[in-house]
C-alpha cells in the first residue's frame, strides 16, 4: 500500500488495457457557469431512481407538498426516497415514461409547480462530530442519496462502516465526452465537495483517500487542490484522459493497479468508490438538511443554441431543458436525444421524460458532429475480424468473437468468453470499421443469458419442490401402511377372541350364509351363481343347447353390470360434491368404492375382449344413468349404508373370478367343475400378487370403523362361490376364506394402481379430516 | 417530434471497412512503383487486368447472393485482392492466368466462404498458389529486371506480350527473358537455389548480374518500398505491428541460423529480406485481418510461424519462394492459434483470490 502512495505521490499510475479517445468536446460547456433555470410548471417525479427498490408512497393526489418534504419512505434498505423538488399541488399518481433505455413506464408522481418554492423546516448541522455514524448514514439515507456517477446505488448502504478500507476513491475522472457537470460542480463548489469527503472520511476511516480526476479538468483539478490542502489523507490524482477511465474498475487500476476479481466488489479489497457529485450531496444533506432534489445536468450537443449546464430539479422534463437551452432540430425529421453521455447514454423515446437522480446529461447532437447517431444500426456491415475491438477493450475481452458467438446465440461459449464481464462502455463499437454495434448485440445476450438463468432456477426449485413432496408422500405413505398393519393384526386378534363383536360378526356371516344357501335353493335349476355366470356367458354365442343358462346369464350379467357402473358414478360424484356427503366415514366408503370400481374396470381390458367390450358397452349405458343413480348412492352413502362397499367388492370379485374362469369355461360344459377351476386359479392369482402392496388395501384399510361390517360383507359375497362350488358348510372357515380372498384381491390391485388416483384419495382423505 | 432511437455508443471514429481497404492499396503504390521502375508495364498491366476481371467478379457474386452491391462492391476489399494478385504474378505470364487467378480467388476463396470476413484463406494467395500449382510453366516466365534485359521494352510491346505471346516486333517470352550474357534470367531466389543445387557455393552464385551489387537488382528497392508502406499503414494503425514484426525476425534469427551453420550454401538474412515477397508478405498479405489471428499473443505466433515456413520452403522446398504457402498455413492455423491465445479479461487473474 505504501507503494501505491508512493507512486501516486510520484504521479505515476497505472494503465488499463484498451482506451479510446473519442472527441471530448468537453469545451461546449466547461466554460460557463452553472445556470440555476427558473421552475418548470410540472414536475415529473418517478418514485424509483436508482438501483433497487422504490418506496411507499406518503402523498395523495390533491395533496400540497413542500420543498424538501419526502414523498415515499423507504421500508427496506435497497429503497430510497425521493423528495419534492420544489413546493406545488400533486396533480396524478400514475405511470409515465422514465430515463431508462427500453422507454419503460414507471409509477410517477406529477407535481404541478406552485412558483413559491416554500422549504420544508429544516436542520441544519454545523458539527458533523456531533452526528454518531449511525446517524449520519440515516441521514444520507433520509434525504434520497442514491450514487450520482451513473448506476445510482442507494449510498447508504455503500457508506454503512465497514472495517479496513484501505482505499476511499472519489469518481472525478469524468470520462464520458462532452459531459462537464462533475467538472463544473468541482469547480464551482469544491468546498462542499471536500466537506462530503470528510464526512465519508468520518464514516468509513480508509487508510487512504484519493480522488481520481483526468488532466483534461485543469480548473477542477486546482480547485480540488486548493480545498484539499492540508488534509494529508487525500490524494489529488490527475490521470490522462482516457476512456473509460472513469469505470470503477478501470480507475481502481489506474489509481492502485489492483483488479477487482471478476464476480465481486471493490469493497472485498478494502476500496471504496463514491462519485465526486454524490460527495456534495452528502455534503448538502448533512450539513444543511437538503435532500437529494436536484443536480447539475449537462445540456449540450451542436444542435443547441446555448449549451450549457444546468442546476436542473429531479424531474424536470427534458423538453424543459432543451427549450431552455435553444434547442433547434434543424429542419431534421428526427433528431436523437441522448441521456448520458454518446458513449454509454441512451437515446430517448420522448422528451417527456424527467431528469432523476443519475441523469447527469442531456446530449442533442447536430447531425454533422454525430453522424452515427442518426444512422441507427443501419450501416452494419460484415465484421472483417480486424481486431481493434480487442485493442480498445478495456476488460481485455474479445468483442469480436463474443460478437460472433451473440448471433449464434451460443451462450455456453458466451460465458467462457466471459460476456458478464463486459461494462458496456462502448470503445469496441466505437472503433468498429464494419459499424458492428456490437454493445447491442451483447446486451441483448446478457438479457437473454439473465432470463435462461431465472428459468433454469425456477425449473430447479420447482423440482426441489417435487423431490421434497415425493419423499414426504412415501413417508406418509409407509406411515399409513404401518398403521393399518398394527390395525389389522389387531382386528386379527379379536376376531379369534371370542368377544361380543366377533361373535356377533361371525354370527351376522352365518345368518349371509343362510341366505345365500336359500338363494341357492332358488337356483338350484340352474347351476350357475353369479359367480359362474361369466364364464358361461364366454361360451353363450358356440353352445346353443345351453339357452336356457344363457337366458338366466343374460339376466345375472344385467344385474352384475348395473352394479359397478353406479359404482363409477358414486366415486365422480364424491370427487366432484365431496360436500353432498356428510360424515367422514362416507367419503371414505365413497374412496374405496371408487377405487374398487375403477380397478374393475381396468381389470376388464386385461381379460376377454368380448367382456371388455360387453363391459365398456354397459358402462356407457349405464353413465347415462349416472347422475341420478350417483344422487342415491351419495345419499345413501352419506347414511352410512356401507352397501355400495358391498357392491364394490362383490363386483370387482366377480370380475376376477369370472374372468379366471373364462378361459377353462369355453371347453367344460360343467361349469360347476368350471368354477372349481376358476376358484383355484383365483386363488393362485391371490396369491401371486400377495406380495405386492396396495393403495387399495390402505383406502380399504382406512375405513376402519366400516371394516367389521366389510368383512362380513365381503365373505358374504365370496361365501356365494364358495358355497356354490365347494358346498362348504362351515361359516366360519368361508369368512376366513373371504377375508383372505378380499385382502389377495386388493393387493393385486396395487399393480395398476396408478398415482392419481392415489392423489384423489389422498385428497378426499385430507377432505375427510 | 420524433426521436431517433438507436444504442450506444451514439459517436464513432467514423472509420470504416472500405477507407481501411483504401489505405492498404494507397500503401501499396511505393511498391508498385518501385516495380514499374525496375521490371516495366508488366505487372501494371497484370493489376489492371485482375482489378477489372475483379470487379465484374465481385458485381456477379454479390448479385447471385442478394448482397447489398452498391456498398459491397466499392468495400475495396475485391479491388485490394486483385492489386495483390497482380504484383504477385510474373510480370510477362499472359493475361488469362491472371483472369483465372483472380476469378478463383474471388468466387471460390472468398465468396463460396462467405464472402468478406468468412474467408479461412487470403483470396489473393489462394489465388497465385492455385496457379502456381496448376500453371508451372507460366507462372515461372519471371521477367529479369529492365536493366539487364537485351531487347527494350516498351508498354505496348509489354501488352501484346501478357495477350499474344510475343512482342510487336515478334519477340517471344523466352527470348525477352534472355539476357545480355545470353543466359536464361530467373528470378534472384530460384537463380540461387537452382546454383546451390547444382553444387555452387553462395558466394559463388552471387557473382551473378541478378543479384547486382547488393543483393537483387530491382528486387531489393521494391522490397524496400513495400517496407516503407508497411511502416507507414502501421503508423496509421492499419495494420497490427505483430505480425510483421515477429515474421521479419523470424525470417531473420531462421536465416542466421542458417548462415552460422552453413554459410557457403546460405544465404544472408538481408537477402531473404529484401528478395521475393518478405516484405509484401509481411506488410501486406500476412497482415489479412480476416484470415490472420486475432489477438495480440496470436498474432506474434503466425509471424514466427511464417516466418520459419518461408525458410524452410524457400532453403528445402521445391519452389523457389514460400511467401504463399506459408501465408495459406498459417491461415489454417489461425483459428487454432487465436483458441489458446485469449487474453485474460480483467479480474480473471489466478492470483486473485
Amino acid at each position: 500500500m505504501e507503494s501505491i502512495i508512493n507512486r501516486i505521490n510520484q504521479q505515476k499510475f497505472w494503465s488499463f488495457h484498451g482506451g479510446v479517445h473519442p472527441p471530448e468536446q468537453k469545451t461546449l460547456t466547461n466554460q460557463k457557469p452553472i445556470k440555476p433555470l427558473s421552475l418548470p410548471e410540472q414536475l415529473i417525479i418517478p418514485l424509483q431512481q436508482h438501483i433497487g427498490r422504490q418506496g411507499d408512497l406518503l402523498v395523495q393526489v390533491g395533496d400540497h407538498v413542500l420543498k424538501g418534504q419526502p414523498l415515499t419512505k423507504s421500508t427496506n434498505p435497497m429503497a430510497v426516497p425521493v423528495h419534492a423538488p420544489t413546493s406545488g399541488t400533486i396533480t396524478a399518481i400514475k405511470h409515465s415514461v422514465i430515463a431508462h433505455p427500453s422507454g419503460l413506464s414507471e409509477l410517477c408522481i406529477f407535481l404541478n409547480v406552485d412558483h413559491q418554492d416554500t422549504w420544508v423546516e429544516r436542520t441544519p448541522c454545523n458539527d458533523v462530530a456531533t452526528l454518531t455514524n449511525q446517524e449520519i448514514v440515516k441521514k444520507i439515507a433520509d434525504a434520497g442519496i442514491s450514487g450520482m456517477g451513473g448506476a445510482g446505488f442507494p449510498t447508504h448502504i455503500k457508506v454503512d462502516t465497514k472495517p479496513d478500507i484501505n482505499f476511499l476513491i472519489i469518481n472525478a475522472a469524468e470520462c464520458e465526452p462532452y459531459i462537464t457537470a462533475d467538472d463544473l460542480l468541482m469547480c464551482e463548489h469544491s468546498e462542499s465537495i471536500v466537506d462530503g469527503i470528510k464526512i465519508l472520511n468520518k464514516l468509513l476511516n480508509p487508510a487512504f483517500i484519493l480522488i481520481g480526476i483526468e488532466d483534461n479538468k485543469p480548473k477542477a483539478i486546482e480547485a480540488l487542490k486548493k480545498a484539499t490542502a492540508g488534509i494529508e489523507k487525500i490524494h489529488v490524482c490527475v490521470v490522462p484522459t482516457e476512456y473509460p477511465a472513469g469505470g470503477e474498475k478501470q480507475l481502481i487500476q489506474i489509481l492502485t493497479g489492483k483488479e477487482i476479481k471478476s464476480g465481486t466488489l471493490p469493497i472485498k479489497e478494502g476500496i471504496i468508490m463514491q462519485n465526486v457529485a454524490t460527495c456534495y450531496a452528502i455534503s448538502e444533506a448533512i450539513l444543511h438538511d437538503t435532500p437529494l432534489i436536484q443536480r447539475v445536468v449537462t445540456v449540450t450537443g451542436q444542435a443547441l443554441e446555448k449549451p450549457q449546464n444546468v442546476w436542473a430539479l429531479l424531474g424536470t422534463p427534458v423538453h424543459y431543458l432543451l427549450s431552455q437551452c435553444g434547442f433547434d432540430n434543424q429542419g431534421m425529421e428526427k433528431t436523437p436525444v441522448i441521456m448520458g453521455g454518446p458513449m454509454m447514454g441512451f437515446s430517448l423515446p420522448t422528451d417527456t421524460v424527467p431528469v432523476i437522480k443519475t441523469t447527469n446529461c442531456i446530449l442533442a447532437p447536430s447531425y454533422k458532429e454525430m453522424p452515427s447517431a442518426f444512422e441507427g444500426n443501419s450501416a452494419e456491415v460484415e465484421c472483417i475480424r480486424c481486431g481493434q475491438c480487442a485493442d480498445v477493450c478495456p476488460t481485455n475481452l474479445l468483442p469480436q468473437e463474443l460478437q460472433w458467438s451473440a448471433k449464434a446465440k451460443d451462450y455456453p461459449q458466451l460465458n467462457k468468453l466471459n460476456l458478464s464481464d463486459c461494462i458496456d462502455c462502448g470503445a469496441c463499437a466505437y472503433v468498429c470499421p464494419s459499424h458492428i454495434p456490437l454493445v447491442q448485440y451483447y446486451r441483448i445476450a446478457k438479457a437473454e443469458i439473465r432470463q435462461q438463468q431465472q428459468q433454469e432456477l425456477k425449473a430447479e426449485k420447482a423440482k426441489a419442490r417435487f423431490e421434497a413432496r415425493k419423499q414426504r408422500l412415501e413417508k406418509e405413505k409407509r406411515a399409513r401402511e404401518l398403521k393399518h398393519k398394527k390395525a389389522a393384526e389387531a382386528r386379527k386378534a379379536a376376531m379369534n377372541k371370542a368377544t361380543p363383536e366377533a361373535t356377533e360378526a361371525k354370527s351376522a356371516v352365518a345368518a349371509a350364509l343362510a341366505r345365500v344357501k336359500a338363494k341357492k335353493a332358488a337356483n338350484q335349476k340352474s347351476p350357475s351363481s353369479s359367480a359362474i355366470s361369466a364364464p358361461v356367458e364366454t361360451t353363450e354365442n358356440q353352445d346353443n343347447k345351453k339357452a336356457q343358462v344363457a337366458a338366466a346369464i343374460a339376466r345375472a350379467k344385467a344385474k352384475k353390470q348395473a352394479k359397478p357402473a353406479p359404482e363409477i358414478d358414486a366415486k365422480e360424484n364424491a370427487k366432484v360434491e365431496p360436500s353432498n356427503t356428510d360424515s367422514k366415514k362416507a367419503k371414505i366408503a365413497a374412496a374405496v368404492a371408487k377405487a374398487k370400481a375403477k380397478k374393475s374396470q381396468e381389470k376388464a381390458p386385461i381379460q376377454g375382449q368380448e367382456q371388455n367390450q360387453e363391459q365398456t358397452d354397459s358402462l356407457s349405458l349405464a353413465d347415462k344413468k349416472a347422475n341420478a343413480i350417483a344422487k342415491a348412492k351419495a345419499k345413501a352413502l352419506a347414511k352410512k349404508q356401507a352397501s355400495s362397499n358391498n357392491d364394490s367388492s362383490t363386483a370387482s370379485d366377480l370380475t376376477i373370478a369370472s374372468t379366471a374362469e373364462s378361459e377353462p369355461a369355453i371347453d367344460e360344459k360343467d361349469a360347476k367343475k368350471a368354477a372349481v377351476i376358476a376358484k383355484a386359479k383365483a386363488k393362485a392369482l391371490a396369491k401371486k400378487n400377495k406380495e405386492s402392496n396396495t393403495d387399495n388395501k390402505v383406502s380399504e384399510k382406512n375405513t376402519v370403523n366400516v371394516e367389521p361390517r366389510k368383512v362380513q360383507n365381503t365373505s358374504e359375497t365370496s361365501t356365494i362361490n364358495d358355497t356354490n362350488n365347494i358346498s362348504d358348510k362351515d361359516a366360519k372357515k368361508a369368512a376366513i376364506i373371504a377375508k383372505a380372498k378380499a385382502k389377495a384381491l386388493a393387493k393385486k390391485k396395487l399393480a395398476t394402481q396408478s398415482v392419481s388416483e392415489e392423489k384423489t384419495m389422498h385428497e378426499q382423505e385430507k377432505g375427510a379430516k | 417530434m420524433a426521436f431517433w432511437i438507436a444504442s450506444s455508443p451514439h459517436n464513432h471514429n467514423q472509420q470504416s471497412t472500405s477507407s481501411l481497404m483504401r489505405l492498404v492499396i494507397f500503401a501499396a503504390i511505393p511498391g508498385i512503383i518501385a516495380q514499374w521502375y525496375f521490371f516495366g508495364w508488366g505487372n501494371l498491366i497484370h493489376i489492371g487486368i485482375a482489378m477489372i476481371t475483379a470487379m465484374l467478379c465481385e458485381f456477379i457474386v454479390l448479385s447471385l447472393r442478394e448482397k447489398r452491391i452498391t456498398e459491397q462492391l466499392f468495400d475495396g476489399s475485391a479491388l485490394l485482392t486483385a492489386m495483390l494478385i497482380g504484383i504477385c504474378l510474373p510480370a510477362f505470364a499472359p493475361w488469362w492466368i491472371t483472369v483465372i487467378g483472380t476469378i478463383f480467388a474471388i468466387a471460390i476463396a472468398k465468396h463460396l466462404y462467405g464472402g468478406l470476413g468468412h474467408n479461412p484463406f487470403n483470396p489473393a494467395m489462394t489465388g497465385y498458389v492455385m496457379l502456381l500449382i496448376s500453371f508451372p510453366l507460366q507462372m515461372t516466365t519471371w521477367q529479369p529486371p529492365i536493366s539487364l534485359m537485351e531487347i527494350e521494352l516498351s508498354f505496348s510491346n509489354t501488352l501484346t506480350t501478357i495477350f499474344t505471346g510475343f512482342t510487336i516486333d515478334g519477340y517471344s517470352v523466352e527470348q525477352l527473358r534472355t539476357s545480355i550474357d545470353g543466359v536464361t534470367m530467373a528470378t534472384p531466389l530460384d537463380t540461387l537455389k537452382t546454383s546451390i543445387t547444382m553444387g555452387l557455393t553462395v558466394s559463388e552464385t552471387t557473382q551473378s548480374s541478378v543479384f547486382g551489387e547488393h543483393f537483387a537488382v530491382g528486387w531489393e528497392w521494391v522490397n524496400l518500398a513495400f517496407l516503407l508502406g508497411g511502416i507507414f499503414l502501421i503508423s496509421k494503425k492499419a495494420i497490427a505491428w505483430q505480425t510483421p514484426v515477429s515474421f521479419l525476425l523470424s525470417l531473420f534469427l531462421c536465416s542466421l541460423i542458417g548462415y552460422t551453420i552453413v554459410p557457403d550454401s546460405s544465404a544472408s538474412t538481408m537477402f531473404h529480406w529484401f528478395s521475393g515477397a518478405t516484405m509484401l508478405g509481411a506488410f501486406f498479405i500476412l497482415t489479412d485481418p480476416v484470415t490472420g489471428a486475432t489477438s495480440a499473443k496470436g498474432r506474434l505466433i503466425v509471424g514466427l510461424l511464417a516466418g520459419l515456413l518461408v525458410y524452410l520452403i524457400r532453403v528445402f522446398g521445391g519452389y523457389p519462394d514460400g511467401v504463399a504457402f506459408a501465408v495459406l498455413l498459417c491461415n489454417m492455423s489461425a483459428p487454432l492459434i487465436d483458441q489458446y491465445t485469449r487474453p485474460r479479461t480483467y479480474g480473471h487473474s489466478k492470483d486473485l483470490s
